[in-house]
C-alpha cells in the first residue's frame, strides 16, 4: 500500500510513527498530496491521510479523476480523515462524483499528540481563531474528547478547575460525555489529581511578549515545527582543513529538539543569558574527558575509555550544535533593534507610558518593519492598558492602514473581536491592579539561578502560570477579586471516585496537575511550569496539554485575514 | 524492547484478534440482529465498541523511537494495570482474552496502537475478508430501520457515523435537530445539519430561524464563504445587515479588475460602518481612484519615452493597489515638482489624505535621497521665519535624517551638514565618528574643550591631511589659552 499525505500532517505523525514502523505494516511508498496525476507505484491500495478541508478534497478529486482507469491491476482508494470524518467533505466528494471511488472512508482520531514527556498538543492551528472569531467550538469538542481518552488511560481526574468561557464549555462537555457514556466510569487509579482548564483569552498578554528562554527564543526567531527547527546552515559548516569555504551547505540545517537530548533538556528552559555559562562548562568537561586518553595506561583503562567514546561523541556533537544555535541567537539578541523592542515591551508590562502613542512603534511603522511585529507591540500596549484611549487607537490604526494598506482594516477588526486591540471602554485600567495582586512584574529577577517564574521573560511572570501557581497554593479563593476582573467565569467541578481509588497522600508526595491551555501555549509558559515542577518545596508537578504550541508571531498570524497575494 | 515488539507482531498477526478491524461492528451487529428490537439498549454497547476509547490497543511498548513515557506514572503502574484490564472487559466478552503484556505505558502507545489498527484494517487480508460491498447496505439498513431521536442522531454523527436526516420532516423536528447540534459544539455536525436545512427549508424561514441562533448563523456564513456560494452569502448578509459590512468589504480582494474593484469600493462607502471605518474605506476608494489616474498617465509617459525621469529610472511595478505611503513615495520620486493642483503631486496627496508631517517628511526624504537630489533634501528642512532668516528644522529629529541619508549613500559633505544639526552632543559625536565626519567630531571636541579625546582622535584621521592640521592648530591654541 501507499500513503498520500496531507503535508501538514506529516509533522505530527512523524512524532508518533516513523517510516520504519509504517514499513512493517506494508507501506511501500509515501507521497505528498498535490494536484495532478498520482505517481506510479506498484501498489494495490492508495490511502489518503488528510485533514477534513475542502481545498484538500479538490486535490484528491483531481488525483482520483486522473487515475488511469485502464491500468491493471486497478488501484483501490481509501481515505482516512484526521482527526475525524467530515460530512461536509464527503458531501463535497459526492458532488464531484468521486465518493464512490473510495472503498474505505474512516477517521483516525488524533486528539492529543505527545510532544515530550510532559507535553501534549492537539496541533490545531486555528483553535483560537475558530473559538473567538468564528464562534466555532469544534476544537473544544476535540479537546474534551481528548481529555476523555486521557482519562480512560490515566484514570478519572477528581478535581477540575477552570477559568474562561471556553474552559467552562469543555468542562460541561466532559461532564455530559461522562453521563451519556456510562462505560467511561473506569477503575483506574488516577494519575492526575487536578485538571486546570485555562482559556487563552484570560491571558492575552503572555504570548505577545518576546520569550527569553533558550527554547522560546529558538521558536521566536526560527519557529519550531513539531519539535523540529530549521536553521541557517552557515554556522554548521564542517570545520575541516582543506575544504574551507568550498562546500558551504546551502540547505537549512534541520534539528530535532526534545528532552531525549541530555544537554537540551538541561538548557531548554533556562533564560538565554544563563545558557552561555552552561555551554562553556560542558565544553570544559568534555574536553577534559577526551584528555583522559593520555592518562590511560593499562589495557583496562583504555578499554574503559573506548567504551565511553560513543556517548562522549554524541555529547560533543550535541554541544557543537547548541553552541552554534546560541551564537545565531546571540547575534540577534545583541542587535540594537532587539534591545529597543524588548525595552518597549518591558515598559508596557511594568505599566510605563501605556496610555500614549509610543515613539518606537511609530518609528517602526515609518520604517515599514514587518506588520506582525507592529501588531504584537500595539496589542501588547492595548492589553497592558485594558484597552487604548480612543485617540491613541485611532492614531495607530491610521498609521498602519496608510503604511501597510487599507485592506488590513480586516485584520485590525479581527484583533478587536479577539479582544487584543480595543478602545478603553470602562474608562478604568485594571491592569495595574492585576499586575500588583498577581505580582506579574518582578524587578529583582535572577536569570542565572531563578527563584521565581518571572525569569522566563526577564521580569514578567506569565499570568497564566501565576494562576496555576496560586491555585496550588494558597488556592484561588485568595484572588477572587482579580479573577473577576479577568474575562470569563471561574469554576470548580468534582468527579466522584469509587472509595477504593481515592488517593491517600503519602508525606512528601507530589500532586500532579494537568494544565490544559485552550487556544495555545508558549514555550516560555511551559518552561515556567517546569520550573514550578522542579521547585523543592513546590509540592505540585505539572503536565501540560494544549490545542497548539504558539508564539506571538504565529498567533497573530493565525488571526490575520488571509489577503490575496499581490498580483505582481 | 525487541521482545515487546515481537509480542505485538504476534498479537496482530494471530487471527484470533482480527475482530479488531474496522468492520467488527458488522459482525457483532449480525449477531445482535435477531434480538435487536427487544434489547434496544444493547445498541449502545455496539456503538461503544467502535468508539476510540475502547478500540485502542495498549499492547506494550511502542515501536520506534518515541517512548517518552510519563515519569509520574511509574509509581502507580501496578495498581493501574489491573484497573485497565478490568475496564477492557466491560461491554463485550470478546475482550476478556486481551493479553496482559503491558509493561509500562506511554502516551505514544495510545496513538500508535490505533494507527496500527487502521493500517492493518486496510491491508489486503482485511479487505478481502470483509467485502466492502456487503457493508454499505447493512449500514444503510441500520439507518432507515431505526428512528433515532434528534439527540441520538447528533450523537451518532459526532462519532462519524452516517445518518440520514431526511426523516426529520417537520420544521419543529428540524429546529430541534439544529439546537441539539449546536449544543454539541461540534462544527462538523452543525454544518451537516445546516446543509440539510438549507436544502429543505425556504430561504426566508431559514434566515428567520437563524436570527435567534447566532452560533449556527456564524457556521453557515463560514460554510458559504468556504464553498464560494456568493449569491446566498450576500443574500444572507443583506438580510441581517448587522455587523457584516466588513465581510462584504472583504469581497473587493477577490476582484482582480481595478475598475470593477473601484466600483465595488464605491458601493462599500454607503454601508453603515462605524464613523472611523467609513473614513478609512472612503480613503481606500479615493486612493484607488487616484492610482488608476496616475497609472494611466505614467504608463503613457513611460512608453512615449520623453520624460527623463522615467527613462532614467524605469518603473519596477505598477502603483495600483499599493498602500498610501508607498504611493506617496512614488509621487515624491516621479512627480515631486508638480503643482498642488495635479492628482499626482505629493502635496495634493498629503492634503487629501491628511498625511501627518512626520510621515510626509520621512517619505519625501527617502525618495529625494534615493535620487540624490540633495537640494530638495535641503529645502525640506529649511524654514523661513517672518524676518527672512532661514532656519533648519526637522520634525523627525536630525539623527533620523542622517540615518536615512546614510542608507542612501549620501556623500560625507552632505551627511556632515546634518550630523552637525543633531542636538544631543553624545548622539552627534557617535554619528559623526561612525560616519567619519571628521570636521564635526573635531569641532564638537573643540567646543567641549576636550584635549584628551581630540589628541586621541588624531590617529583616526589621515596623516598629513587637512583634518590633522586642524586638530594640531586647535591643540596649539588650547595650550596657548591655557597659559
Amino acid at each position: 500500500q501507499a500513503i498520500v499525505w496531507d503535508e501538514y500532517l506529516t509533522g505530527p505523525f512523524g512524532l508518533i510513527a516513523q517510516y520504519s514502523l509504517l514499513k512493517e505494516h506494508e507501506v511501500e511508498k509515501m507521497f505528498t498530496l498535490k494536484p495532478g496525476r498520482l505517481p506510479q507505484a506498484d501498489v494495490k491500495n492508495i490511502i489518503f491521510f488528510v485533514r477534513p478541508k475542502l481545498e484538500l478534497m479538490d486535490i484528491i478529486t483531481d488525483n482520483v479523476l486522473r487515475e488511469d482507469r485502464g491500468r491493471s491491476p486497478q488501484r483501490d482508494f481509501h481515505i482516512l480523515f484526521v482527526p475525524r470524518r467530515s460530512l461536509l467533505c464527503e458531501q463535497w466528494l459526492k458532488e464531484q462524483g468521486v465518493l464512490g471511488s473510495f472503498i474505505h472512508r474512516e477517521q483516525y482520531s488524533l486528539d492529543l499528540i505527545p510532544f515530550d514527556g510532559d507535553l501534549l498538543s492537539m496541533e490545531s492551528e486555528s483553535a483560537f481563531k475558530e473559538c473567538y472569531l468564528e464562534s466555532d467550538q469544534t476544537s473544544l469538542y476535540h479537546a474534551a474528547k481528548g481529555l476523555m481518552t486521557l482519562q480512560a488511560l490515566y484514570g478519572t481526574i477528581p478535581q477540575i478547575f477552570g477559568k474562561g468561557e471556553c474552559a467552562r464549555h469543555v468542562a460541561n462537555m466532559m461532564i455530559r460525555m461522562k453521563r451519556e457514556f456510562p462505560g467511561s466510569q473506569n477503575s483506574i487509579f488516577p494519575v492526575f489529581d487536578t485538571l486546570l482548564l485555562l482559556d487563552r483569552n484570560v491571558d492575552l498578554l503572555t504570548p505577545l511578549a518576546t520569550q527569553l528562554t533558550y527554547e522560546g527564543l529558538i521558536d521566536e526567531i526560527y519557529g519550531i515545527q513539531n519539535t523540529y527547527v530549521k536553521l541557517p546552515p552557515e554556522k554548521f559548516a564542517p570545520k575541516k582543513q582543506g575544504e574551507g569555504g568550498k562546500d558551504l551547505p546551502t540547505e537549512p540545517k534541520k534539528l530535532q529538539l526534545n528532552s531525549a537530548e541530555e544537554l537540551y533538556a538541561e538548557i531548554r528552559d533556562k533564560n538565554f543569558n544563563a545558557v552561555g555559562s552552561v555551554l562553556s562548562k560542558k565544553a570544559k568537561i568534555i574536553s577534559a574527558a577526551f584528555e583522559e586518553r593520555h592518562h590511560a595506561k593499562t589495557v583496562g583503562e583504555i578499554k574503559q575509555f573506548v567504551s565511553q567514546l560513543p556517548h562522549m561523541q554524541a555529547a560533543r556533537s550535541s554541544l557543537a550544535n547548541h553552541t552554534s544555535i546560541a551564537e545565531l541567537i546571540k547575534d540577534i539578541t545583541t542587535s540594537e533593534d532587539f534591545f529597543d523592542n524588548l525595552t518597549v515591551e518591558q515598559e508596557f508590562m511594568s505599566g510605563i507610558d501605556t496610555d500614549k502613542v509610543n515613539n518606537y512603534i511609530e518609528d517602526c511603522i515609518a520604517q515599514k518593519h514587518p506588520l506582525i511585529k507592529i501588531l504584537r507591540l500595539v496589542c501588547l500596549q492595548s492589553v497592558c492598558n485594558s484597552g487604548l484611549k480612543q485617540k491613541v487607537l485611532d492614531h495607530y490604526k491610521r498609521e498602519i492602514l496608510q503604511t501597510y494598506g487599507y485592506e488590513h482594516i480586516l485584520t485590525l477588526n479581527n484583533l478587536e473581536k479577539a479582544g487584543l486591540l480595543k478602545p478603553q471602554t470602562s474608562g478604568r485600567n485594571n491592569y495595574p491592579t492585576i499586575r500588583k495582586t498577581l505580582r506579574l512584574w518582578m524587578d529583582d529577577v535572577n536569570e542565572q539561578n531563578p527563584n521565581d517564574i518571572s525569569y522566563v521573560y526577564s521580569g514578567y511572570a506569565p499570568l497564566s502560570v501565576r494562576l496555576a501557581q496560586l491555585l496550588a497554593r494558597p488556592g484561588w479563593r485568595s484572588i477572587e477579586e482579580v479573577l473577576k476582573m479577568l474575562p470569563g467565569p471561574h469554576f470548580e467541578e468534582r468527579q466522584q471516585l469509587p472509595t477504593g481509588l481515592q488517593k491517600k497522600r503519602q508525606h512528601g508526595e507530589n500532586r500532579v496537575t494537568l494544565v490544559f491551555f485552550l487556544g495555545g501555549v508558549t514555550y516560555a509558559e511551559i518552561a515556567a511550569l517546569r520550573f514550578l515542577s522542579q521547585m523543592e518545596d513546590g509540592g505540585t508537578e505539572y503536565v501540560i496539554a494544549t490545542t497548539k504550541l504558539i508564539n506571538g508571531t504565529s498567533w497573530i498570524k493565525s488571526l490575520m485575514e488571509k489577503l490575496e497575494p499581490a498580483p505582481f | 524492547m525487541s521482545r515487546a515488539r515481537a509480542d505485538e507482531e504476534e498479537y496482530w498477526h494471530s487471527s484470533k484478534f482480527r475482530a479488531f478491524t474496522f468492520d467488527d461492528e458488522d459482525d457483532e451487529l449480525s449477531q445482535l440482529k435477531e434480538s435487536k428490537r427487544a434489547v434496544n439498549s444493547l445498541r449502545d454497547i455496539v456503538d461503544d465498541d467502535d468508539d476510540d476509547l475502547e478500540r485502542v490497543s495498549w499492547s506494550g511498548e511502542p515501536v520506534g523511537s518515541i517512548s517518552w513515557s510519563i515519569k509520574e506514572t511509574a509509581s502507580s503502574s501496578t495498581s493501574s494495570l489491573e484497573g485497565r484490564d478490568s475496564s477492557l472487559q466491560k461491554g463485550s466478552s470478546s475482550y476478556a482474552a486481551f493479553p496482559k503484556q503491558v509493561s509500562s505505558y506511554s502516551l505514544s502507545s495510545l496513538f500508535k496502537g490505533e494507527l496500527c489498527l487502521s493500517l492493518s484494517a486496510l491491508s489486503d487480508t482485511g479487505v478481502k475478508n470483509y467485502a466492502p460491498e456487503l457493508r454499505r447496505p447493512k449500514a444503510d439498513y441500520k439507518d432507515y430501520s431505526s428512528d433515532w431521536s434528534p439527540k441520538d442522531t447528533v450523537r451518532r454523527m459526532q462519532r462519524g457515523k452516517v445518518c440520514s436526516l431526511e426523516r426529520f420532516r417537520s420544521l419543529q423536528d428540524k429546529l430541534v435537530l439544529l439546537d441539539e447540534a449546536v449544543a454539541g459544539h461540534d462544527g462538523n455536525v452543525i454544518t451537516a445539519v445546516l446543509i440539510f436545512l438549507k436544502r429543505t427549508l425556504k430561504r426566508e424561514i431559514l434566515f428567520r430561524e437563524l436570527e435567534v441562533r447566532q452560533v449556527a448563523l456564524c457556521h453557515l456564513i463560514h460554510f458559504l464563504k468556504e464553498t464560494g456560494e456568493q449569491k446566498l452569502l450576500l443574500d444572507l448578509l443583506s438580510f441581517f445587515s448587522l455587523s457584516f459590512q466588513l465581510s462584504q468589504y472583504r469581497e473587493h480582494l477577490n476582484i482582480q479588475d481595478v475598475e470593477k474593484r473601484r466600483e465595488f469600493l464605491k458601493g462599500c462607502i454607503g454601508l453603515p460602518f462605524s464613523a472611523e471605518d467609513t473614513s478609512h474605506i472612503q480613503d481606500h476608494y479615493t486612493l484607488l481612484e487616484r492610482q488608476i489616474i496616475i497609472e494611466a498617465n505614467d504608463r503613457h509617459l513611460e512608453t512615449a519615452g520623453q520624460s527623463e525621469i522615467f527613462r532614467k529610472y524605469p518603473r519596477k511595478a505598477s502603483i495600483l493597489n499599493m498602500p498610501l505611503v508607498t504611493t506617496l513615495f512614488y509621487s515624491c520620486f516621479y512627480h515631486y515638482t508638480e503643482a498642488e493642483g495635479t492628482f499626482s503631486s505629493p502635496t495634493n496627496l498629503k492634503k487629501t489624505f491628511k498625511i501627518p508631517d512626520k510621515q510626509y517628511v520621512l517619505t519625501a526624504l527617502a525618495a529625494r535621497a534615493k535620487l540624490r537630489a540633495w537640494d530638495d533634501v535641503d529645502a525640506l528642512f529649511t524654514t523661513k521665519n517672518w524676518l527672512g532668516y532661514t532656519k533648519k528644522k526637522a520634525p523627525i529629529g536630525f539623527h533620523r535624517v542622517v540615518e536615512i541619508l546614510q542608507r542612501n549613500n549620501a556623500p560625507v559633505q552632505v551627511l556632515q551638514e546634518y550630523v552637525r544639526l543633531v542636538e544631543d552632543v553624545e548622539t552627534r559625536l557617535n554619528l559623526a565618528t561612525k560616519y567619519k565626519c571628521h570636521d564635526v567630531v573635531i569641532e564638537t571636541y573643540k567646543d567641549l574643550k576636550d584635549r584628551i579625546q581630540l589628541t586621541a582622535y588624531k590617529c583616526k584621521v589621515e596623516r598629513g591631511s587637512a583634518e590633522e592640521e586642524k586638530i594640531n592648530s586647535i591643540l596649539n591654541n588650547m595650550v596657548r589659552n591655557a597659559y
